[in-house]
């Protein structure tokens, strides 16, 4: 039975990117893979929020981190043109490299004081990646790195589209499979990890930091290592972004961004990881769903009235607000969230 | 040194201010292997402020101690823990939203090892350690009687339980010596005698135990020696008969008035 339903949602899962080409059109494929992508930040940034409990809102860093690391090395900027298989690795080395010299100065940090910095944090790899253009030309400064190699193993390149038996295989559906392989790799990862003795440590160190190091963990490399998972899984995502776009230029990794990757870790069930996924997807899919509110206006009321672009943020701010209203501990929050929000308490004070 | 010495604990002139205050001042004692120790004073004493120093909390501004023939004072306290010291807190301090069984599972941390690499692959060696582990919480729950409450949040469990899950989570740490502050805390006079009997047989399996406690009751009846500290010193310390006779002692419980 068990086997039966893998089978279904394994049959389901390949099928949905053809499926969805047929019914909604290839924009929606395109808008699933790049969920797909937001699933990994969403579950990278989970580690650090969700589990060890660091709030930290300059996570997009992470994945400019990754998305730069395979745009220089695959690309005509410095005529370099690496392989992913090297590059994706690398990728997440060196954001894992970068989330530890976030995490080193701000050890003593929690909550609101750690926030803030790693918002400046953010900012400042944004602002690097907006600037490094003088006196030499690293990033390309504000126009970005343009021609990036897609995935590609010899001659079968991920951006070509390919026929086989008369299916079509677009670019966004082989994109498709890649990611959504990450993805599920991510998610097994992550689960395995909060079952673990590590997982149980980050925990704890949410819960109660003191008490923590009391029973003799090493709070100091439990947090490190905490930001360098959390931070790799960006760089991943970066650079499997890089190599599907094609282009990468700084405005992609805005503070909005990294606000955004954290409401769907918030939104779907902070430290669940069933419910990062379901968030990552549904924030996703929600803006661009509610790109339909011009349309449907003409169509019902004869006239467009609001501003198509302005009423899509407008609704979709009003969904977060009714969102958290109706379900503060997430849409699929985790059992321990459900006790926190069910009179538990705040972490740490059990009275 | 070896283990083989009868002195576990021997702090020497251990000072700690804060500001103005001296919460410790030049406090020194000795615990030896096997006994139950005391620590008394009226509130403010700066009893907890030992433990803290002693935990690795508070590095002491002065003086240091030795733990099991070697220097620990001013170690982080995960070393502190590594090295056998486990604590309990006055105000008890669970992983409020994991369950019972979990709270004494993250004790067990300090003597494994697995990495991330034995999380993610889930070999044979990371397997048994994790059974291991769950095996282990589960007995020690036991022990101190609530294996009943296992898979129940630790904020939900009553007062009693939840000194007693502090307890078996500092026993988790596999300690040579266990240092409770104020583990009768709002518990009743049945819950008291309980918790002797399982603090009797804590130290008949081997474990010291440094105990602060406001029930006289209670440390007379448990504590082999007793010390008392009062304003940051260390005022009195020997056989809980005697001490409690000793004039110093009854001054600085009732004050001047009654002296």
């Amino acid at each position: 039975m068990r086997w039966l339903g893998c089978i279904a949602v394994a049959a389901l899962l390949i099928a949905l990117p053809f499926a969805v080409d047929v019914v909604l059109g290839r924009a929606w494929v395109r808008i699933i893979d790049v969920a797909l992508l937001f699933v990994l930040l969403g579950l990278g940034l989970n580690i650090v929020v969700g589990f060890a409990g660091l709030l930290d809102l300059g996570y997009i860093a992470f994945f400019a981190v990754g998305a730069y690391s395979y745009a220089l090395l695959a690309s005509p900027q410095f005529d370099l043109h690496w392989s992913f298989l090297v590059l994706l690795p690398l990728g997440a080395f060196v954001a894992g490299v970068f989330g530890v010299l976030l995490g080193a100065p701000t050890l003593r940090l929690r909550g609101d004081y750690l926030a803030i910095v790693t918002l400046g944090f953010g900012e400042i790899i944004r602002i690097f990646l907006n600037n490094l253009n003088r006196p030499y030309n690293i990033t390309n400064g504000p126009q970005g790195i343009t021609l990036i190699d897609p995935l590609a193993v010899g001659e079968f390149a991920l951006n070509r589209s390919y026929t086989i038996a008369g299916f079509t295989l677009a670019p966004v559906h082989s994109y498709y499979f890649v990611f959504l392989a990450c993805a599920a790799a991510a998610i097994f990862v992550s689960l395995r990890l909060e079952d673990s003795r590590i997982g149980r440590a980050w925990i704890a160190i949410r819960e109660d930091e003191l008490a923590a190091s009391a029973m003799g963990i090493n709070t100091r490399n439990l947090k490190l290592l905490a930001f360098a998972m959390g931070a790799s899984f960006g760089g991943v995502a970066g650079g499997l972004f890089a190599s599907f776009q094609g282009f990468v230029s700084p405005e992609s990794f805005a503070l909005l961004d990294s606000f955004m990757v954290l409401c769907m870790v918030v939104l779907g069930g902070m430290g669940n990881v069933g419910g990062v996924v379901l968030g990552a997807a549904l924030l996703t899919a929600l803006p661009e769903a509610l790109r339909y509110a011009g349309p449907l206006q003409k169509e019902w009321l004869g006239e467009i009235y609001v501003d198509p672009s302005d009423l899509r943020m407008l609704l979709f701010g009003l969904a977060l607000v009714l969102m958290m209203l109706l379900r503060p501990a997430g849409l699929w929050p985790s059992t321990m969230r459900r006790r926190e929000l069910a009179g538990g308490g705040e972490p740490g004070v059990v009275r | 040194m070896s283990s083989g010495d009868a002195t576990l604990l021997a702090a020497r002139s251990l000072s700690k201010r804060f500001g103005g205050l001296a919460a410790l001042d030049g406090v020194s004692l000795t615990v030896r292997r096997g006994e139950i120790f005391g620590l008394i004073g009226p509130n403010g004493a700066g009893k907890t402020t030992l433990f803290n120093v002693l935990t690795g909390l508070y590095p002491p501004d002065a003086g240091e101690f030795m733990f099991d023939g070697e220097r620990v004072s001013g170690l982080k306290p995960y070393r502190i823990a590594a090295r056998g010291i486990a604590r309990t807190f006055q105000n008890i301090r669970l992983f409020a939203n994991m369950s019972a069984l979990e709270n004494v599972m993250v004790g067990r941390h300090v003597r494994t090892r697995a990495g991330v690499a034995g999380a993610v692959l889930r070999g044979a060696a990371a397997r048994a350690e994790e059974h291991g582990i769950e095996r282990r919480a589960f007995e020690l729950l036991d022990y101190v009687g609530i294996a009943a409450r296992a898979a129940q949040p630790a904020f939900g469990l009553a007062y009693g339980d939840q000194r007693r899950l502090e307890i078996a989570r500092a026993l988790a740490t596999e300690p040579k010596l266990l240092a409770l502050d104020e583990p009768a805390a709002g518990m009743n006079a049945t819950e008291r005698a309980e918790l002797a009997r399982l603090l009797e047989r804590i130290r008949a399996g081997g474990i010291t135990l440094l105990l602060i406690e406001h029930d006289v009751k209670l440390v007379m009846g448990l504590c082999d020696r007793v010390a008392v500290l009062d304003y940051g010193m260390k005022i009195a310390e020997g056989d809980p008969a005697a001490v409690q006779r000793d004039p110093v002692v009854i001054e600085a419980y009732l004050g001047g008035a009654l002296a």
